[in-house]
């Protein structure tokens, strides 16, 4: 059964980095005109970079895409240098590679994204749980539910208010960038506490927005649990409240927490590329903000590869996982 | 009788959720319906007042950073954010209901297809191809924004659907109809949709909150219409003028407040509806 299930997500994830690819592939030729002189004129119109610059630039592409030949061997061709990371040049920034661009990026998007997600992982759930417990205070109750209004209101409008409040009212916390201008960056406490003092408002903005949701996927799943037999034996055998809630409660009903981690993967990244504009953190989000400003369209072109191809790895490894911590799910549900 | 009291109570609380959204939901749509009916368009355009001025008895919002008065720009943008999220919303609940009644009524290698393709398109990110497809388009409207987005949000919907069909096609009722000779669309149509349609309601508003989310996004990294008014334009422009830097708070936060109204509201209502639908359903089965 788990080797079918496997071999079902495998399958689904190879499917969807070759639609990627392919949609990569055809979206460009499907616009009219040439992308390439359309992005390079305007280039030209607005005055950057030299002429011999651009001559070699729209040579190295015409020769890197094989413009010239059939599409099927474009298309191949296009597979080849994406199984060798090679996306091509930045026209914003020539000569940076592409692949080096999103590298430069990735580490920050990392950090903020699975630091924000793990914190607002475990409040969340908690707060589900303490929001559900039949025993908790009424004005508890009431005040965590009252949270969980916030997990319809996109990331980054939460950022917004933040920044204001925190870094042009109050003047606690930086406006943007990812670490103090002219830190060595290197393990020493100045890198450590000047990352900690640029990520605190981003990662405050994606945790606000995000508890609500565990919370309530929580409150849900713990409401049920505790309507089992189980539940009411253990009552019965006498066994502390705290034992229960944590034990027989919550350990049951966190379960398929794991299982909409991998659902909301697209949406939590959809949601951090936007907070990271917002604070001009230097991850892929913002990198991928300025390509757009700049109509860097390879660069566009290749984080949107990227980001859905490692979220489909991602989301393969997850669920690899699940059956493992939970044996109720082996396939047949989904 | 403590267990039955509290039922009562979380009925009561569902309603009240359900109620306090559509309420929200109404009072937006009314603001959007009557709200270009007040203004004068003309303050809309770029340079039409001085700019960067605070809220005063003349501008109720202040002006922009180019001179636009931004009660008018609101209320102008208003119903074109909500005119993308409801056809947004509309086209991939048909999509979503068409497939899923296909898929749960045809089964076999259909259903594969169509199961398997929505699977693929939960796990790409929505945002990323949004992002590749509208920058590729050379002049982006309100209509072609909902089009866009709508192809990348019928998902949840088909699965709703799709579950939905599944255990009504099993119910004694259509089988009833079945023997009695009644066949394919009528089947469908007479006796299935009806019954769908608790869920079909729900998923429109999960649907339409998704189409916004989208939408919201993508004009915010300046991938919207460029040249008419809506909440993430507005977003977007303050954005790229520094609005926050500069402290210019009537810019940036009347769009973020309607806009957190209308998912809130879109929550509320969610939430009702789920539970109010659950109930009917457990109490027939």
């Amino acid at each position: 059964m788990y080797a079918d299930y496997v071999a079902r997500r495998f399958g689904i994830m190879l499917l969807v980095i070759f639609l990627a690819v392919t949609i990569n592939f055809v979206i460009p030729r499907l616009a009219p005109g040439d992308p390439i002189e359309a992005q390079l004129n305007q280039l030209i119109a607005s005055g950057g970079g030299a002429a011999g610059d651009v001559q070699a630039m729209a040579a190295s592409y015409r020769a890197r895409f094989g413009l010239d030949q059939p599409l099927w061997h474009q298309y191949l061709a296009y597979w080849n240098s994406v199984l060798r990371f090679d996306l091509g040049f930045s026209l914003a920034n020539y000569p940076e590679r592409v692949s080096q661009a999103i590298l430069a990026g990735l580490p920050w998007t990392l950090g903020l994204l699975g630091f924000a997600t793990l914190v607002s992982f475990t409040l969340g759930t908690l707060l589900g749980g303490i929001v559900a417990w039949p025993r908790t205070p009424r004005f508890l109750r009431a005040a965590g539910s009252s949270l969980l209004v916030f997990s319809s209101i996109p990331y980054f409008l939460i950022g917004m208010i933040l920044l204001y409040l925190f870094a042009i009212v109050w003047r606690v916390f930086p406006a943007g960038g990812g670490i103090p201008f002219g830190t060595t960056v290197g393990l020493n406490w100045s890198t450590v506490s000047g990352l900690a003092w640029h990520g605190t408002l981003p990662a405050i903005s994606i945790v606000i927005a995000e508890i609500g949701a565990w919370a309530l996927g929580m409150r849900g799943m713990l409401v049920s649990v505790l309507g089992e037999d189980y539940i009411t034996l253990a009552e019965a055998k006498g066994l502390q409240n705290r034992r229960i809630f944590v034990w027989y409660g919550m350990r049951n009903a966190m379960l398929p927490q794991f299982t909409k981690l991998a659902l909301t993967l697209g949406h939590i990244v959809s949601g951090a590329i936007l907070v990271e504009v917002i604070f001009s953190y230097p991850g892929i989000g913002f990198r991928l903000y300025q390509a757009i400003q700049t109509n860097d369209y390879f660069v566009i072109q290749g984080i949107v590869l990227l980001l859905t191809i490692s979220i489909a790895v991602a989301m393969f490894i997850l669920d690899l996982i699940y059956p493992l911590i939970d044996p109720r799910i082996d396939g047949r549900g989904r | 009788m403590g267990s039955a009291l509290s039922f009562e109570f979380g009925r009561l609380a569902s309603n009240r959720a359900l109620f306090a959204g559509l309420l929200v939901l109404l009072l937006v749509c009314v603001l959007a319906l009557l709200g270009p009916l007040f203004v004068d368009d003309a303050l809309a355009r770029v340079g039409a007042t001085m700019p960067r001025q605070p809220p005063s008895a003349q501008h109720w919002l202040g002006t922009d950073g180019q001179g636009r008065d931004m009660l008018t720009v609101m209320l102008l943008a208003l119903p074109q954010t909500l005119k993308i999220g409801l056809v947004a919303g509309l086209i991939s609940l048909s999509v979503g209901v068409a497939l899923g009644l296909v898929s749960g009524f045809a089964g076999g290698w259909i259903d594969n297809i169509i199961r398997v393709g929505s699977d693929v398109m939960m796990t790409i990110p929505g945002i990323a191809i949004l992002v590749l497809i509208a920058a590729n388009v050379r002049v982006m409207t309100v209509g072609l924004m909902a089009v866009i987005v709508a192809t990348l949000s019928w998902m949840v919907a088909t699965r709703a659907i799709r579950a939905q069909t599944l255990s009504l096609r099993e119910r004694g009722y259509i089988q009833v109809a079945r023997l009695n000779g009644t066949k394919g669309l009528k089947l469908i149509f007479v006796e299935v949709l009806p019954n769908l349609l608790p869920f079909i309601a729900a998923s429109f508003v999960i649907t339409v909150s998704q189409a916004m989310l989208a939408t919201i996004g993508l004009e915010a990294l300046g991938l919207g219409p460029q040249n008419e008014l809506t909440l993430g334009m507005t977003i977007y422009w303050a954005q790229f003028y520094g609005a926050v830097i500069r402290g210019m708070w009537w810019w940036w936060l009347p769009p973020i407040l309607a806009i957190s109204l209308i998912f809130i509201g879109l929550m509320m209502t969610s939430i009702g509806m789920d539970s109010f639908v659950n109930k009917r359903l457990g109490g027939r089965s």
